[in-house]
């Protein structure tokens, strides 16, 4: 049990490190004008790595499966522009059905 | 086009100042309603990792204030999948550290939009949280430092509640991967990532080479830096920007 309350305390610490790094060393201080369009572009590029490593990775492998296609069910939602709440519950519906019947 | 790359700093300033004030009643609420259908997901999520939490015998105390103190799913959820296969405590910090690598560049750019001296900084960059900080991204690099704060504390109390609710019954449900819920989340980065695109040109090709990074480096790479790595993309808004 101590190891897992060193680890929790540790990794709370860490996280809280990590999150205070950049606003404290950056400050108030404006970024260089080249590194606002970087920025910019940062969310769509974290976004998509989101997506796909926790779609198609598992244990540090690629996988193909159900949840391939409750995404892309979800995707398609989005594209034909339905609610995201429906788009999300139409993704967890799919992987759901595809786990139990596929 | 982009505030604060003009000489005038004064201006830039009021122009800033002027947006803040405005935002002071509707910043927060604002950050605080869109977030809303994110902060359900994430009391599910946290529900499932109490659930997962408690089937490896870590008590009800150990999780919650794991919650409490570090409301991070990702590194939560690699503590426990690491030490639940039999690992220690050393190489369950250093995936969560690496899985939480990426708030260091998030942190950078959202520190010129955060407020006050060092230590305020900071505590107002804990508000870094992955949706809070997508969806208060804006125009020109900047970000509504009001909108992510506001975002950011559902998402925190629902994940703290679903721990708690997760402990609490964590003997009773089963497998949620049965129900599907692990997919709600790349699900709702998927729709926070419709929204980018609709950008159009250079954010599609970002998109499209992040993505294929983040799946290149899968294989080989130790969790977390796949994400890190695909961050890299965003260097592409140095192209075409020289004169």
């Amino acid at each position: 049990m101590t190891a897992l309350w060193i680890t929790i305390v540790a990794v709370a610490l860490a996280s809280a490190a990590i999150r205070a790094a950049g606003p404290m060393l950056v400050g108030g201080r404006e970024l260089p004008p080249g590194a606002n369009a970087v920025v910019a572009l940062l969310a769509p590029a974290l976004l998509a790595a989101l997506v796909v490593t926790e779609t198609f990775g598992e244990d540090g492998r690629l996988v193909l499966d159900e949840r391939a296609i409750g995404v892309a069910v979800g995707a398609l939602a989005l594209a034909l522009r339905a609610p995201v709440l429906l788009a999300v519950a139409l993704t967890a519906l799919a992987t759901a059905l595809a786990r139990a019947f596929v | 086009m982009v505030e604060g790359i003009d000489g005038n700093g004064d201006s830039h300033r009021d122009r800033r100042g002027r947006s803040e004030e405005r935002s002071i009643d509707g910043g927060y609420l604002a950050g605080a309603r869109a977030v809303m259908p994110f902060a359900l997901a994430t009391v599910v999520l946290g529900i499932s990792f109490g659930v997962v939490a408690y089937s490896l015998g870590w008590g009800m105390v150990a999780p919650i204030t794991f919650s409490v103190i570090t409301f991070s799913g990702t590194a939560q959820f690699a503590v426990a999948s690491v030490l639940g296969s039999g690992g220690g405590a050393v190489p369950a910090v250093v995936a969560a550290v690496l899985l939480n690598a990426r708030f260091l560049p998030m942190g950078v750019a959202v520190a010129p939009s955060l407020k006050g001296g060092p230590l305020r900084r900071a505590l107002e960059g804990q508000a870094v949280v992955d949706a809070s900080w997508a969806m208060a991204s804006r125009e020109g690099g900047r970000f509504d430092r009001e909108f992510m704060i506001g975002a950011t504390i559902p998402q925190v109390i629902g994940w703290i509640c679903g721990t708690v609710v997760g402990v609490l019954v964590g003997g009773v449900v089963g497998d949620v991967e049965r129900l599907g819920l692990d997919v709600i989340f790349p699900a709702f980065y998927l729709s926070l990532l419709v929204e980018e695109l609709r950008d159009g040109g250079r954010t599609i090709t970002v998109v499209l080479i992040a993505a294929a990074l983040a799946l290149a480096l899968v294989p080989f790479a130790p969790p977390g830096i796949p994400v890190l790595a695909a961050c890299a993309a965003a260097l592409l808004g140095l192209r075409g920007r020289s004169s």
